[in-house]
This record gives structure tokens, C-alpha cells and sequence, in this order.
């Protein structure tokens, strides 16, 4: 058995369970911060073998789906003109916006559109086509946006100068503030993400612990790994203190990765930013230097972001704060498919209520 | 052939066209019944016959384990197999883009030849058009199939009934992943085959040796989860599939753990579904094992009555390693690689 088959082991999960079936005195209600959790624990089938004590809950931990409609709107906007190519990760591809408008549809309507698997295809792509601007649309977390930094400081010394970022970079300590300060979110513990704390370490979720009691546990994403992090949530409650852990400690250094911390806070600096479902959190977002503005799509293109209406009736906001269960949205399943998404949680392989809808099983 | 460009003059109908298809298509592909030159191939058949049509489009068109070619024999032989029939005759129709290399279409025709001498069908009738360059991507295929049935009723999507058990012939995902990671742009190593093969020799010995088959299917595009919600549907029942009973290589389970892809939905080109009664599971497999392109067969679930099940008529319901159960839906479209 190699390590990573180790953390998937059936004998060891079953072990696990049983001691939280155990241990467990009081109902539990912890939230994951990361959209590779949310399917974790769903692919794993992991959820219906929880105790029923335990309350799943999924928060705005899915980059694509806390995209404000305002810069899907700006996105699509841009993917109308002539002399740009938008160069995107696949997630964002069927991500609706007004009027149910998707880059897919953009792209079949003539739009040029290329799906890369690192920015650095996106340089390449603008040093093939000099006469267009290449666009790299710069949605993501701290996890993404230390590469996406160093592809622009690598366009700087190339003087590649048809590259442009638009960055809608969001940073996930800023929203656990907003979750722990609404008095409705009621949430006892997070599972916090493994991949972005490989770039942030531990320093900067102390004040979970510190200022609002409330435990938190960097977790990996296999079954053992969730498992040991909510045995560790319930001991901690039970012993009545609250602190930051690091479970995922074969990818995940206390301190993170200071290399990528300077390099993105070189290119990036920290702005308020607005997150769907949750609104203009400050502090929360990452925004282009004057140093490096030459990149930036915001000011090069001149993109404002315009007021775009809610869609009625869409709870994403409830949803992603954990208020409610993706079931038990009005429109689930009904008015919001993967065929015909309402928001971006129904559509991104990340997004909870595409979790719901693809994974859980109702006889 | 002499020339070594492709011309629009190649599918005119003129002379080039004419040289077109002597030095190359009747040079590879002939057979008393095309050699004729008809507008039309004659054929004897009586009985039953099943019939099936397939374009064919892959980017790039040559990877390792097969190219576009070999694709578009193996793709309609094996649809035309697995309603329990064998394949006789193929239909050919090629676009081409003009400017492609002569040589590269050569490449693609001498495998193809060699992928219908091993299935045992013939080419009996085909078309050739040059289109002007960008409009179409170097070369599109279409074959068209049909054989006799080989069983007194064939078989269906909509005969897998409660208590069957649930085969696959080999290993999920090779020819998908393969695909994906020798496009262009994509640097991504790996020794990842395309599984692309004729499978009408297995279905007949599964239909002639073991008998009483409810259901054979090839996964091919949106792959085993996709083929199996279409016969869980069909059939009115519940598929229980067993999460660590599906083989998938390992060097295809990392690729698509780095894109953020699931093997149980990438395509298969060369892999069949069987679904019997499961007294005769076993045997079924130890035939598969016996053949070429079976040799890692396995039972990886069961049919059940939606009554006594977890999920739905009409659902794939996967149960994971750990004991829990979890759906295996159909996808909205194709897997798009995530952002972390």
C-alpha cells in the first residue's frame, strides 16, 4: 500500500468512524472552506456514514462559484471583442450570466476562447498571436494566484506586453470573518483547505481560534484525513479550548510557502472585493500593482464592473454560508440543473449544489 | 502515390481524383465487391441485419495505441457487434483538407485496412471529398456498418433485469485520457495507450460459448457511468457499480487525478459491457480472459430492482471503498479541468 492508498484505507476509516460515533456528545456542525472537500466528501461516500449528529455544511470555498455576477458579467463582456482571446481554466467555461449567457455560448458564437491548464499556456498563447491581447481570466484562490503573479512578472522581463490578467483573485480568511461574525451562521468548527494552506500555513486562521473560539483543522482530502480532522474538532470541544491544527502535514508546512506569499504580494496587492451570495468583503480580494499595471485587464481594457441584478429567487448566498442546505434551495433541481444552472454553484465541478445534484443518493 | 500534397484537384471527380482512388483507397481497401466500381456496392444478406454510422473527428488525429483510422473501423464494428451480430461490410466516406500530407493519409488508410483485415469486415463502398483549408481539421471520417444477427433476439439496453451481474472486458479510460493528453498544449507525460479494438470476436464467442446475454455495450463517449445511467434507464432498474471492482491503470487514475477528470467517464474504444444472469458471470469471464482484448475482465457490479436498492429506476448508484453509497450520474457535457 503506497501512502496515499494509506489515507483511503477502509480498515482505518471504519476504525475512525467508530471512535466518532464514540467520542461524539453533542451535535457537530462543521463547515468545509474548499470546493475540493465538498466533493471529497461526497465521492468518497463518506457523508451518509457520518453520525447524524454531524452537520455538513458547504462554504464559499469554490472560487468559481463566489464569482460576483458583476465579473462574470465583465468576462463576458470582454469575450465579445474582436482583437482578444480570453484564456481561462475549464471551470468558468459554463459559468451563467446575465440573461443565462455562458463563455461556451461566447465561444460558439465566434468568440475566441482557449481553455489552459496553467497560465504559463497563456503567455505562450499571446507570444503566438501578437496582434490580439490575450486576456487570462485570474479567477481563484491565494492557491492560483502566486503562479498567475510569476507569469506576469515573467511577461514583465519578456516584455510580452499583448498579456493581460483580469484579476478576481479572492482570499479565504477574510470570508471566515464574515461567516463568524454573522450571529445566523452558527458554525461550530471548519475543515480548512489543504490547498490553499500550502501557500498560507497556519498563521493566518489563528484569529478563528483566538477571537471566536472555534477550532479549525488544515485537512487533506482523502477519508482518513476528514476523519481524523472531526475526531480532532470534537476533542477539542470536548476539552472546551478551540485551536488551529494542521492534520495535513505531508503537504501542508506550518508556515506555508513564503517564496509564493512574496511573489504574489509583489504583483498583487490586497483590495476589498465582491463575492457573490455574500457581497463586498474588505480586505478580501487581490488586485494588480501600479508597478505591474501594464498587465492588468481592469485598467488596460478599461472594464468597469456595473451593477447586475440577483437572480430572484437564487440562494446561493444562504447556501454558501452554510444557512441552508443545497436541497433546500426552491429552485434546486427544479428551476437549477447542470443543464440550465441558475448560479454557479450548480455548475462548477466545485460548487455544492452540483455536489448535491450529482452525488446524493434519494430512493 | 507520386504526389505528396493533397489538392482540391483530388476530389474533383477528374483524373486526380481518379488516381486518388486507385493508387491509395482501391490499392488498400480492395475486395471483389468494391473492385467493382459501382455507384453502388451489391450485397447478399439475408435475415436480420444490424446497422450502424459513426463520424469521426479525433484531435490529433494519430496517439499512441491507434490513430483517426483505426478509430473509425474499430468504433462502427464494435457498435454493429454488440447488438449481438457480426459485422460483414463498412462504408467509407473521407473529408480532407486540402494541403495534407499524402503520406499522412496513407498512414491513416494502411491502418485502416489492417484494422478491417482483423475485424473481418471489408470495405465495400466509400466517398472522398477535398474541402478548401479550415474547413475541416486535416481529416473527418465516416463509416457506416452492417452485419447479420448472430442471436435469436438481440441484444438491448433495455434487457438488463434484476440479479444480472455487470462486466466490463478490461481496464476504464485509456483511450479518453490518451486523447486529452496528446493534444496540443497539453504537456503532460505519461504512458497512457489508447485501448482502440475490434471487439466482434469476443461478442461472437460470448454469444456462441455462454448464450442468454441481456446486454452489450461499448463505453465509448461519457464512458462506463454514462453507458450504464443509459442502461439503468432503458431497463427501468437500479445499477449497483462497485467503486473498487472497476479496473483503471494506475498511469490513468494519476493523469486524471492531476486534470481534475474521472476515468469512469472517459471514453473507451477497444472495452464492452456485459450483462448476464449471474450464474453465468463467471464463465463469461473466463472466456473474455481467454481472448485478446479481455485478458483483464472483470465483474464490477450488479443489476438490481429499484425496490431493494439504495437509488431509483434509472440510477447508477456507486458504492466506494468504504462501505457508502453515492450516485454516478450522467455529466451535463464534457469534463472541463478545474481551477485547483
Amino acid at each position: 500500500m503506497n501512502v496515499s492508498d494509506s489515507f483511503k484505507d477502509p480498515e482505518l476509516c471504519k476504525k475512525l468512524l467508530d471512535q466518532l460515533h464514540q467520542e461524539l456528545d453533542s451535535p457537530l456542525r462543521f463547515m468545509e472552506v474548499c470546493g475540493t472537500h465538498t466533493v471529497a466528501i461526497f465521492q468518497s461516500g463518506l457523508r451518509p456514514l457520518l453520525p447524524k449528529e454531524i452537520v455538513h455544511l458547504s462554504g464559499p470555498g469554490c472560487p468559481v462559484c463566489v464569482t460576483h455576477e458583476s465579473e462574470v458579467a465583465a468576462f463576458l463582456d470582454l469575450a465579445g471583442k474582436d482583437d482578444v482571446i480570453l484564456a481561462t481554466f475549464g471551470d468558468l467555461m459554463r459559468v451563467p450570466g446575465p440573461k443565462g449567457r455562458n463563455l461556451k455560448l461566447a465561444q460558439a458564437e465566434g468568440a475566441r476562447i482557449e481553455i489552459v491548464y496553467s497560465p504559463l499556456d497563456a503567455l505562450a498563447l499571446a507570444t503566438k498571436n501578437p496582434n490580439d491581447t490575450v486576456v487570462f481570466l485570474g479567477v481563484g484562490f491565494e492557491t492560483t494566484a502566486p503562479t498567475i503573479a510569476a507569469t506576469i512578472q515573467m511577461a514583465k522581463q519578456q516584455n510580452i506586453k499583448n498579456f493581460k490578467v483580469l484579476s478576481f483573485h479572492k482570499m479565504v480568511p477574510p470570508a471566515l470573518k464574515v461567516l463568524l461574525e454573522d450571529p445566523d451562521c452558527s458554525i461550530d468548527a471548519f475543515l480548512l483547505p489543504g490547498h490553499v494552506s500550502t501557500i498560507l500555513g497556519m498563521e493566518p486562521y489563528h484569529f478563528v481560534a483566538e477571537n471566536y473560539n472555534t477550532p479549525g483543522v488544515i485537512t487533506g482530502f482523502d477519508p482518513v484525513d476528514i476523519l481524523e480532522s472531526l475526531l480532532i474538532m470534537v476533542e477539542q470541544r470536548k476539552m472546551g479550548k478551540a485551536s488551529i491544527v494542521n492534520q495535513y502535514k505531508r503537504a501542508v508546512s506550518d508556515s506555508g510557502n513564503a517564496r509564493a506569499r512574496e511573489v504574489m504580494f509583489s504583483v498583487f496587492e490586497i483590495a476589498e472585493a465582491q463575492w457573490r451570495g455574500v457581497g463586498t468583503i474588505p480586505d478580501s480580494g487581490l488586485i494588480i500593482r501600479n508597478e505591474y499595471e501594464e498587465f492588468d485587464a481592469v485598467k488596460e481594457l478599461d472594464i468597469t464592473l456595473t451593477e447586475v441584478p440577483q437572480t430572484p429567487g437564487c440562494k446561493c448566498g444562504e447556501v454558501l454560508k452554510g444557512k441552508m442546505q443545497p436541497s433546500d434551495c426552491p429552485l434546486f433541481a427544479k428551476g437549477c440543473t447542470p443543464a440550465k444552472p441558475v448560479g454557479p454553484c450548480m455548475v462548477s465541478t466545485e460548487g455544492s449544489c452540483a455536489a448535491y445534484f450529482k452525488y446524493q443518493v434519494t430512493a | 502515390m507520386s504526389e505528396t500534397t493533397l489538392l482540391l484537384d483530388h476530389g474533383s471527380g477528374g483524373m486526380a481524383s481518379n488516381r486518388l482512388i486507385g493508387d491509395l483507397f482501391f490499392k488498400h481497401f480492395g475486395n471483389p465487391i468494391l473492385n467493382e466500381m459501382n455507384d453502388a456496392a451489391l450485397l447478399n444478406i439475408s435475415g436480420p441485419i444490424t446497422m450502424s454510422t459513426d463520424s469521426y473527428t479525433v484531435d490529433p488525429i494519430f496517439f499512441p495505441g491507434g490513430n483517426i483510422g483505426t478509430l473509425a473501423i474499430h468504433g462502427t464494428v464494435n457498435d454493429v457487434a454488440m447488438l449481438g451480430a457480426k459485422p460483414l461490410y463498412l462504408s467509407c466516406g473521407f473529408i480532407l483538407e486540402e494541403g495534407l500530407a499524402m503520406s499522412t493519409l496513407e498512414e491513416i488508410v494502411i491502418a485502416m485496412a489492417e484494422a478491417a483485415r482483423e475485424a473481418n469486415v471489408q470495405i465495400v463502398t466509400g466517398d472522398t471529398k477535398v474541402v478548401p483549408r479550415g474547413c475541416v481539421d486535416k481529416v473527418f471520417i465516416n463509416t457506416t456498418g452492417i452485419g447479420e444477427l448472430i442471436i435469436p433476439q438481440a441484444t438491448s439496453g433495455a434487457h438488463a433485469k434484476p440479479g444480472d451481474a455487470v462486466l466490463v472486458s478490461g481496464t476504464m479510460g485509456d483511450h479518453g485520457l490518451t486523447v486529452l493528453s496528446n493534444r496540443e498544449g497539453l504537456n503532460f507525460a505519461t504512458d497512457v495507450r489508447s485501448d482502440s479494438a475490434p471487439l466482434n470476436h469476443m461478442v461472437k464467442a460470448l454469444i456462441e460459448e455462454i448464450g442468454d446475454i441481456s446486454v452489450l455495450r461499448d463505453p465509448t463517449r461519457g464512458g462506463l457511468a454514462t453507458t450504464l445511467n443509459e442502461i439503468a434507464g432503458q431497463s427501468n432498474v437500479t445499477i449497483n457499480l462497485e467503486e473498487n471492482a472497476v479496473p483503471v491503470r494506475e498511469s490513468v487514475r494519476n493523469g486524471c487525478s492531476f486534470l481534475g477528470l474521472d476515468p469512469f467517464y472517459l471514453a473507451n474504444e477497444g472495452k464492452l459491457i456485459c450483462i448476464l444472469p449471474q450464474e453465468k458471470a463467471e464463465a463469461a469471464l473466463n472466456l473474455m480472459r481467454s481472448m485478446k482484448y479481455g485478458e483483464e475482465a472483470t465483474q464490477v457490479g450488479t443489476v438490481l430492482d429499484p425496490e431493494n436498492s439504495p437509488g431509483k429506476a434509472g440510477q447508477v448508484v456507486l458504492e466506494t471503498p468504504l462501505g457508502g453509497h453515492r450516485l454516478l450520474n450522467m455529466l451535463e457535457g464534457e469534463q472541463l479541468p478545474r481551477i485547483c
